[in-house]
C-alpha cells in the first residue's frame, strides 16, 4: 500500500511541487491571505460608535474616500513621492551597477557586500540618524553655518516631503542594486563590442543594446522599490513633518486613534488597487518602449 | 593590390606585466585571406582585438590602407568582426541584426533594404529574416554574425575563430563557403585560430605566434614543408624530432651528426655555415615508410610497434628502435596492426626528408 503511494507520488508532477510548496503556501494563507480577506470585508462595514461596527454591507466608505480631499491629495502624494524615489534611485543605482558589472574584474562580489553595508543597521536606526543630517542644528545646517553661508538653517530639509524623499532614497537604494546588477552582469560585452564595431557610438549603444537588454533588472528595481514606499508610513511619520505625511499615515490612524476600521480598510484596499494599476502600466509601457527603442 | 594594406609597425600590448603581443610588425596584402595561428594565450586574439580597436596599443602604430587608425575607436574604424561567440543582439531579429550597422551609413530605405537582401542571400539565410537569436542553429548564428559584418562593406574583415563551435563536419563545409566567400567578396580577411589545419586549409598567409611573437610567417606550404623553428614545426602537423649537430658544409649540403644514428649529408636548408652547431631534425611521421622486410632507403631501423591507433583512412605506429625511444610514423591501408608479427618492423627514412631546424 505504502510502496504504491510512494510509486504514484514519483510518478506525479503536481504532487512533487506542492509538497515542496506547501510551508510557504500554508505561510502566505495564514499571514496574507486571511488578514487580506479581513480587510477587505471590513472595507465594505460601518463604523457606528467607538467601539460598534455595522456588519451590513456597504460601498459607501469607498464614496467616502473620494468624497475626502484630504484622503485622495494624500494618496497622489503618497504615489508622487514614491515615483520620484524610484527615479532617483534608479538614476543613482544604475551607474554603479552598470560599473560593478562591465568594469570591476576582481571581487565583484565585495563591491556589492560594501554598498549593501549601511544596510547591515535597522531601518529606525537609518531614518533616526538623517534626522541627525538634516535637521535644523544637523550636520548639513550647522557645517553651513559655520562656513559662513548661510545665516539661518534651511529649514526645507527638514519635517518636509524633501526629507521623505531623501531618506527613502537611501533606504531602497539597496534592493534596487541587486536586480540591476544582475541584468547588467548577464550581458555579454561582446554585444556591446558589437555594436561599437557596427559604427554605434558609446552612448547610441547604451540606448540600442545595454539599456534594452537591462530592462528586466530596471522593472524589478521599479517595482521593487515602488511597492513598500508607497506604503511606507515610518519615514514619513519620523521625519515628514505635515507636509511629508503620506496616505499610509492617515490609515495607521483610522485604524489607531481615529478608530474607524471600515474607513481605514477602504483607504488600504484603494492604495493596494492603485500600486496594482501602477505596476502594471509600468511593466507594460517599459516593454513598449523597449521595443520601440530597438 | 596594395602590398602593404595593413601595417603593423612595432606594436606592443601589455596587460600588466604580461606581453601579450611583444614588438610585433608585419603587413598584410589587400584582398589576402591571412590567418593568426597559434596556442591560446599566445597574443593572436589581442593582435585581432587592437585592429578592430577593442584595444589600444601600448606601443607601436596601425595603418589601413595608408591611413593611420591607432588611436580611432572601433566605430571609427572601416574594419567588422566577426566575434567566437557570434555576439548576436538576442532582442532583435535577424532582419534587425544585418541592418543594424548600416544606420550611420546614411543610407536610402532601397539601399539598405537591398543590401540587406543580398548580403542575407550571399550567406543563404533568405527566409530567416523574422528569427531572433535562440532560435537559430549554430551554424545559422555563424551566418548571421558574417552577414552582419559584411553587409557594412568593410576594407577588412576580422574574425576570430569563428569556426570553433562548430561540429567537424560543419566547420568543414564552412571552410570551404568562407574560403569561396572571401575570393568572390575580395575583402581582405584576418582570421583567428588556434586550429591548425583551419589555418592551412584556407589561408593565403599564416602567421604562427607564440608568446606575443610571430614565430614564422609564409604560405602554408611553405609552413608545412619548411618551418623555421621547433616551436612552428611541433605545431603545424606532427613530427619526429632528432638532436643533431653539424660538422663540414658541402655546397648546399651540410654534414650531420645525428645522434645514435650516426653521419649523414642532407640539404642544408638553414644554411648554415660554421661547424658544430647544435641543430633538431625534424622528419614528418608521413615521409617514412614502415614494412615487414628491410628497404634500400637511406636510414633503415629495426624496431617493435609499441602502440597503434587506427584512424580509418591511415594507421598510426608508435615505434620504439634500438637507436631512438619513440618514433612516430603513419600507413595508409596497405599495413594496419595485424600486419606484423611480433610487432617486429622496419622504419624507412630518406635524407631529403630530413630538414633542419635551429634548437633555440
Amino acid at each position: 500500500m505504502l510502496q504504491a503511494w510512494k510509486s504514484l507520488y514519483a510518478k506525479s508532477d503536481p504532487a512533487k511541487a506542492f509538497s515542496l510548496l506547501s510551508p510557504a503556501l500554508i505561510l502566505v494563507t495564514l499571514a496574507m491571505l486571511v488578514p487580506m480577506t479581513l480587510m477587505l470585508s471590513f472595507s465594505f462595514f460601518t463604523q457606528i460608535s467607538f467601539t460598534e461596527i455595522d456588519y451590513s454591507f456597504t460601498i459607501q466608505r469607498y464614496i467616502d474616500f473620494f468624497q475626502k480631499n484630504l484622503l485622495v491629495s494624500l494618496l497622489i502624494k503618497s504615489v508622487k513621492i514614491s515615483f520620484i524615489v524610484t527615479l532617483v534611485t534608479l538614476l543613482t543605482a544604475y551607474p554603479v551597477c552598470y560599473y560593478i558589472a562591465f568594469y570591476v574584474k576582481k571581487n565583484k562580489m565585495l563591491w556589492l557586500v560594501l554598498l549593501t553595508l549601511p544596510f547591515w543597521t535597522s531601518y529606525l536606526l537609518r531614518v533616526f540618524s538623517w534626522k541627525i543630517i538634516l535637521g535644523t542644528k544637523g550636520v548639513i545646517n550647522s557645517s553651513l553655518i559655520n562656513a559662513g553661508l548661510l545665516s539661518e538653517p534651511l529649514t526645507f530639509l527638514m519635517y518636509s516631503e524633501t526629507a521623505v524623499i531623501i531618506t527613502l532614497t537611501h533606504a531602497w537604494a539597496a534592493f534596487a542594486l541587486l536586480p540591476l546588477y544582475v541584468s547588467l552582469d548577464k550581458i555579454d560585452f561582446s554585444l556591446i563590442e558589437a555594436a561599437r564595431d557596427l559604427g554605434l557610438s558609446r552612448l547610441e549603444t547604451f540606448w540600442k543594446i545595454t539599456l534594452p537588454l537591462s530592462l528586466p533588472g530596471i522593472i524589478g528595481a521599479i517595482l521593487i522599490i515602488f511597492i513598500p514606499t508607497v506604503g511606507d508610513y515610518v519615514t514619513p511619520a519620523l521625519l515628514g513633518g505635515t507636509d511629508g505625511r503620506m496616505l499610509s499615515n492617515m490609515i495607521q490612524a483610522y485604524f489607531g486613534k481615529v478608530n474607524n476600521l471600515p474607513l481605514g480598510a477602504a483607504s488600504a484596499t484603494i492604495m493596494l488597487i492603485t500600486v496594482a494599476i501602477v505596476t502594471i502600466i509600468v511593466s507594460y509601457t517599459t516593454k513598449k518602449l523597449s521595443q520601440r527603442i530597438s | 593590390m596594395n602590398d602593404s594594406f595593413i601595417q603593423i609597425k612595432q606594436i606592443s600590448k601589455h596587460f600588466g606585466n604580461v606581453k601579450a603581443v611583444d614588438d610585433v610588425s608585419f603587413q598584410i596584402k589587400e584582398g589576402e585571406f591571412f590567418s593568426l595561428l597559434g596556442p591560446s594565450g599566445c597574443g593572436k586574439t589581442t593582435l585581432l582585438r587592437l585592429l578592430a580597436g577593442f584595444e589600444y596599443p601600448t606601443s607601436g602604430n596601425l595603418l589601413l590602407d595608408g591611413i593611420d587608425i591607432t588611436a580611432l575607436p572601433p566605430d571609427k574604424r572601416p574594419t567588422n568582426m566577426v566575434f567566437q561567440n557570434y555576439a548576436i543582439f538576442p532582442h532583435i531579429n535577424v532582419e534587425k541584426n544585418v541592418q543594424f550597422g548600416l544606420r550611420k551609413l546614411g543610407l536610402t530605405n532601397e539601399e539598405i533594404y537591398k543590401r540587406v537582401k543580398d548580403v542575407l542571400t550571399l550567406v543563404k539565410l533568405e527566409g530567416y529574416e523574422e528569427r531572433f537569436s535562440s532560435q537559430l542553429s549554430g551554424g545559422q548564428r555563424q551566418r548571421v554574425a558574417l552577414a552582419r559584418a559584411l553587409v557594412r562593406q568593410p576594407k577588412v574583415l576580422l574574425l576570430d575563430e569563428p569556426l570553433g563551435a562548430l561540429d567537424k563536419k560543419l566547420r568543414d563545409e564552412m571552410q570551404l563557403e568562407l574560403r569561396t566567400l572571401q575570393k568572390e567578396i575580395g575583402i581582405t580577411f584576418v582570421f583567428v585560430t588556434h586550429d591548425q589545419q583551419e589555418a592551412i586549409s584556407m589561408s593565403d598567409r599564416v602567421a604562427v605566434m607564440s608568446e606575443g611573437k610571430i614565430q614564422q610567417m609564409s604560405s602554408p606550404n611553405e609552413l608545412y614543408k619548411n618551418p623555421q623553428n621547433i616551436f612552428v614545426s611541433d605545431f603545424i602537423g606532427e613530427t619526429n624530432f632528432l638532436q643533431a649537430s653539424t660538422k663540414s658544409k658541402e655546397g648546399e649540403f651540410i654534414n650531420v651528426v645525428i645522434e645514435e644514428l650516426g653521419e649523414f649529408k642532407i640539404q642544408n636548408n638553414l644554411n648554415i655555415s660554421e661547424n658544430s652547431s647544435e641543430v633538431t631534425c625534424s622528419i614528418r611521421p608521413e615521409t617514412m615508410m614502415i614494412d615487414t622486410v628491410k628497404s634500400d632507403w637511406d636510414i633503415c631501423l629495426e624496431g617493435e610497434i609499441k602502440q597503434t591507433s587506427y584512424l580509418g583512412e591511415m594507421t598510426k605506429f608508435y615505434v620504439k628502435t634500438k637507436e631512438i625511444e619513440k618514433i612516430i610514423t603513419v600507413s595508409s591501408q596497405y599495413f594496419d596492426n595485424q600486419s606484423f608479427r611480433d610487432n617486429k618492423c622496419f622504419i624507412s627514412i630518406n635524407l631529403n626528408d630530413i630538414s633542419l631546424l635551429y634548437k633555440k
